[in-house]
């Protein structure tokens, strides 16, 4: 039997809404903690701690997030743990996540001038110090654009999940259109429900880098330079 | 851990796996292709003096930039049909991704358009060149040249994305993958070896690109 597309099913997708966004989350924080990791690895004076995050960064970077899902999916249940969406979703989500967020931090940490790093080592702060107290707060500020412009990946990102059967807005879409048969519609509404989730942070972040850039400063806050 | 590895197995099957890496690289390619042409125009719709040039092409960017690539998918595979335009999978995954290269590359070619400066232009029309000419000499190439990088990036992220195609039963490498293991069961071996044929294509590609930079632009910065 064919149900109507009523606007009890419109509700129901957008009550999925919550399960996409809390996985995002969960591979934003998840991302960010190891992300910093890498990041922080990935400017090390010596040499294996840089190849080891050179390695993760060209491993994630360069395969498929579906394919990051599936191994992570059928690894944990070759480990003897049952076979758990939101698990493999998580965890493959954080993954992908770190890799990108690890390779941009990067970035934001050696666009630190050099004059900072002598200046903290003239301090004797010693290397974790000099990261923590001198260069990441000053990379965190031009860090910020950036990601939360990765944010979005992260949201579309999670959209793959439902291949493996995590029943996020993707997954539901796919159930109610199961139910409706109305895929215009339905993969409509979900594309719009996407896009007021993704298009306010892609603005932000557009916002936040013409702001911070230099060249978009008024001229009479240049000519006091 | 019980389970027991059975890579062997994999031999067993590799011309079906070279097959979809063909595929998968095949499918890249005419991407590549026409969503860069699709950005070109989208980027000379971007910087058109028509209003209504910038606000369609504005609209195509921003809405295929902010949703997932799996949902425009769905959309063009499941939803075009409502409208009457029945497309088989590999012929809506290759729109598919036109459609989404195509916007990325838009904002990519708009940026180089962008740093192309001003002077040149005037200074092509002061050479007598006709609009076209200008757009051809002075404009696209060099713009091409300065984000040759990014364009390259992008690539390689729409040739893993097409993985994503399989879902509609698409033909590349993650379709051919999933009918092996529907057959024999070995989902981690097949989808490791599948994981690591795209490691491979990605480095191939960065190489390529590497090569074709230094290749092309080079040689016509040379001459310019």
């Amino acid at each position: 039997m064919i149900r109507e597309f009523t606007l009890s099913e419109a509700w129901f997708l957008v009550q999925a809404v919550r399960w996409t966004v809390l996985l995002a989350i969960l591979a934003f924080v998840g991302g960010g903690v190891v992300g910093l990791v890498i990041a922080v690895l990935r400017v090390s004076r010596r040499r294996l701690p840089r190849a080891v995050a050179i390695a993760y960064i060209k491993l994630f970077q360069g395969t498929p997030l579906l394919m990051q899902l599936y191994l992570v999916y059928f690894g944990a249940s070759l480990l003897g743990l049952q076979a758990n969406a939101w698990l493999a979703a998580a965890l493959g989500l954080t993954f992908y996540t770190s890799a990108f967020l690890g390779e941009i931090w990067r970035g934001c940490i050696q666009a630190i001038p050099r004059g900072q790093w002598d200046g903290a080592r003239a301090l004797a702060l010693g290397p974790m110090l000099e990261l923590r107290l001198v260069i990441l707060p000053q990379a965190f500020r031009i860090a910020i654009p950036p990601t939360v412009g990765f944010m979005v990946q992260v949201l579309k990102g999670t959209s793959l999940a439902s291949i493996i059967g995590f029943a996020e807005l993707t997954r539901t879409a796919q159930m109610v259109n199961n139910a409706t048969f109305r895929p215009f519609i339905v993969y409509g509404l979900v594309a719009l429900l996407y896009f007021l989730l993704c298009w306010p942070l892609s603005a932000y972040s557009r916002w936040l880098e013409r702001r911070l850039d230099p060249v978009h400063l008024a001229p009479t806050k240049l000519a006091v330079q | 851990m019980s389970y027991v590895f059975q890579f062997g197995i994999v031999w067993q099957e590799l011309d079906k796996l070279l097959l979809g890496t063909w595929l998968t690289l095949r499918l890249s390619a005419f991407t590549m292709v026409l969503g860069l042409a699709v950005g070109i125009l989208g980027a000379l719709g971007k910087s058109s003096s028509s209003r209504v040039l910038r606000a369609i092409t504005h609209g195509y960017v921003e809405a295929v930039r902010n949703t997932p690539f799996l949902v425009q998918l769905l959309l063009v595979y499941l939803g075009l049909p409502s409208l009457g335009l029945r497309l088989t999978p590999d012929q809506a995954a290759l729109l598919a991704m036109v459609v989404n290269l195509g916007a990325y590359a838009t904002e990519i070619v708009r940026a180089g358009i962008e740093s192309v400066p001003r002077g040149q232009i005037e200074a092509g029309r002061a050479l007598g060149l006709k609009p076209h000419q200008i757009f051809r000499f002075v404009v696209i190439v060099p713009a091409l040249r300065t984000v040759f990088p990014a364009l390259g990036s992008q690539f390689i992220l729409v040739m893993l994305a097409s993985s994503v195609v399989s879902v509609i039963s698409a033909e590349e490498l993650t379709a051919v993958t999933d009918t092996i293991i529907a057959r024999n069961f070995r989902s981690f071996e097949f989808y490791f070896v599948a994981t690591g044929i795209y490691l491979a294509l990605s480095l191939a590609f960065q190489a390529v690109f590497a090569v074709v930079d230094r290749l092309l632009f080079r040689r016509w910065s040379a001459h310019t």
